[in-house]
């Protein structure tokens, strides 16, 4: 019960001042709405475009560049960390260009994959997925060197071969820290396909925010951010939820001690 | 719980090539294991050179337990990887039933100092990794895995994972993975460091079982003194830099060994005896 409270309720209670502070100070001090719409304005709003049906055609474009961006940014990701991690050469051909393409903004050249692949869908895919593809790399690489090297001994002790020694034992290492990588990503992909929507776009929750901000209209631009926020939330919920089931061995060690 | 267990483990399946060793009453015993002027030198990162192991020569007959103790740095963990072969040697000759050994053996069970239990595996699966590993006829190794597990007092705790288990249990887990392939060489690096005096005394008491109902030939490596005499038919003692064998001492107490024989006269004799040996090396670590 007191878990309850502490979890659920106390949360609830401060999002309800807030909102209720929200309300007050835009009606007292006459806020005006293209400046600060207030929370029922902003509900209004939301209603609105979910009924239009307007959110969820842009919703359904949105989502398509975030999952296709980040499915095509995450295996790139996964793969060119699993050659680099396990052929030195390719790391020492490919590692230097990998960083340097890193250390580029994408959001800098996002207007030119969008001159390349169009208005349509598949540049913001293709901009999703350069942001999605570094964190899969870089924990990809992190993971399958993390093998204590005590457990890489025991293996090979037992005439293990450096197939077996991968398979039984550095690709599961590797799990926790590939995860890490496909939390990040999916977060950023959110981003990704914002940008490119942002750049140009015919369709898109970014397209629609431009849409309602060139309106003046606020509170339908408050109402898309609260969408938005939402897909990041469930996303990361989807992978969490993923993590616990895959790498089950990380958070039991130590809660279930059934013997001393 | 020493009791309670059953004792008997099954023999391996005859799909095994592996011989049992040969029973105790047989009297000269095969060498199993013959060492021959072994020496291990690293280059440290400076350009210094470590002399870890010097001219170490040893015979270990079949079904003969060994201890092998020294202070730290005096090589004996070195000498234990070596064996196993997850260590390069420098020079010498390893053979074991006169073949050559060089690199990783089917006929080796390692125990290490750390458990080193695979936390995604159940107790159970994590036993099997040899059988895996080694391509052996799964089904069949898995009732010996079984009755390793019941033996080491861990029935009940085939399907939990490493993380729901104490320190002692883990290691217990380790024992049973070295053995479950039936090997015919079991290598123990200091096994039972980690634990608590308790603890360790009632595996020790364990290991003695295990030996005597397996009779392995066994290489335990460790930096108590009562703990090798307490297990060893011969004591190696090693002295660090280089590390070598300055003296191998046969100890002739008679057996079942019990945890009261440690105040015995004749038991402080031997440790004294080994004592000496770091006292007059200006290292009284054990």
């Amino acid at each position: 019960m007191k878990r309850f409270a502490n979890l659920v309720l106390l949360p609830l209670l401060t999002l309800c001042v807030f909102l209720g502070g929200w309300e007050a100070v835009v009606r007292v001090f006459g806020i005006s709405k293209i400046v600060l719409p207030a929370p029922s304005a902003i509900a209004a709003a939301f209603g609105e475009g979910l009924l239009s049906g307007d959110f969820v055609w842009h919703l359904a474009v949105t989502m398509s560049e975030i999952l296709g961006g980040f499915a095509i940014g995450a295996a790139t990701g996964l793969l060119l960390g699993f050659i680099v991690a396990l052929l030195p050469l390719a790391e020492r051909i490919l590692y230097p260009y990998i960083v340097a393409f890193q250390t580029v903004p994408k959001v800098a050249i996002a207007p030119i994959i969008v001159i390349w692949f169009g208005y349509g869908i598949s540049s913001k895919i293709v901009i999703t997925a350069t942001i999605a593809f570094f964190p899969l790399l870089a924990n990809t690489i992190m993971g399958l060197r993390a093998t204590p090297h005590d457990q890489i001994e025991m293996l090979t002790s037992y005439t293990a071969s450096r197939w077996q020694v991968f398979t039984m034992l550095r690709l599961k290492q590797a799990l926790p820290y590939i995860f890490v990588g496909l939390d990040v990503a999916i977060v950023l992909s959110v981003i990704g396909a914002i940008v490119g929507e942002f750049v140009g776009a015919k369709a898109g929750l970014g397209y629609l925010i431009l849409q309602k901000n060139f309106n003046l209209d606020m509170a339908g631009t408050f109402a898309i951010l609260i969408i938005l926020s939402a897909i990041g939330v469930g996303l990361h919920a989807v992978i969490s939820a993923l993590q616990r089931r895959v790498v089950f061995w990380m958070d039991t060690a130590g809660e279930r001690v059934v013997g001393a | 719980m020493a009791e309670a267990v059953p004792l008997r483990v099954p023999p391996a399946p005859s799909t095994v090539s592996v011989a049992r060793p040969h029973a105790v009453a047989e009297m000269p015993r095969e060498t199993l294991v013959h060492i021959a002027g072994l020496e291990k030198i690293y280059a440290t990162k400076d350009g210094a050179t470590i002399h870890a192991l010097q001219n170490v020569s040893l015979d270990i007959t079949a079904g003969e337990f060994i201890s092998v103790v020294g202070p730290s740095g005096c090589g004996k963990t070195t000498l234990l990887k070596i064996l196993a072969g997850i260590l390069s040697r420098s020079r010498g000759d390893i053979t074991m039933r006169g073949a050559a050994l060089s690199g990783p053996s089917r006929e080796l069970g390692v125990v290490f100092q750390a458990p080193v239990l695979l936390p995604w595996r159940t107790v159970l699966a994590n036993v099997m990794v040899p059988v895996e590993v080694q391509k052996r006829d799964r089904a069949a190794f898995e009732a010996r895995a079984r009755s390793l597990i019941a033996l080491t007092g861990l029935a009940g705790f085939e399907s939990k994972y490493p993380g729901e288990l104490s320190g002692g249990m883990q290691q217990r887990v380790g024992i049973c993975r070295a053995l479950v392939h039936d090997p015919s060489f079991l290598l123990l690096d200091e096994p039972f460091g980690a634990l608590d005096a308790m603890t360790r005394e009632q595996m020790n008491e364990e290991l003695q079982r295990i030996w005597t109902e397996s009779r392995k030939t066994v290489l335990l490596v460790t930096h108590s003194i009562p703990e090798a005499v307490y297990l060893a038919d011969r004591v190696v003692v090693m002295t660090p830099r280089p590390g070598r064998i300055v003296d191998v001492i046969p100890v002739d107490l008679p057996r079942p060994r019990t945890l009261a024989m440690h105040n015995t006269a004749e038991f402080g004799r031997f440790v004294a005896r080994i004592r000496a040996h770091f006292n007059s090396a200006g290292m009284l670590d054990a």
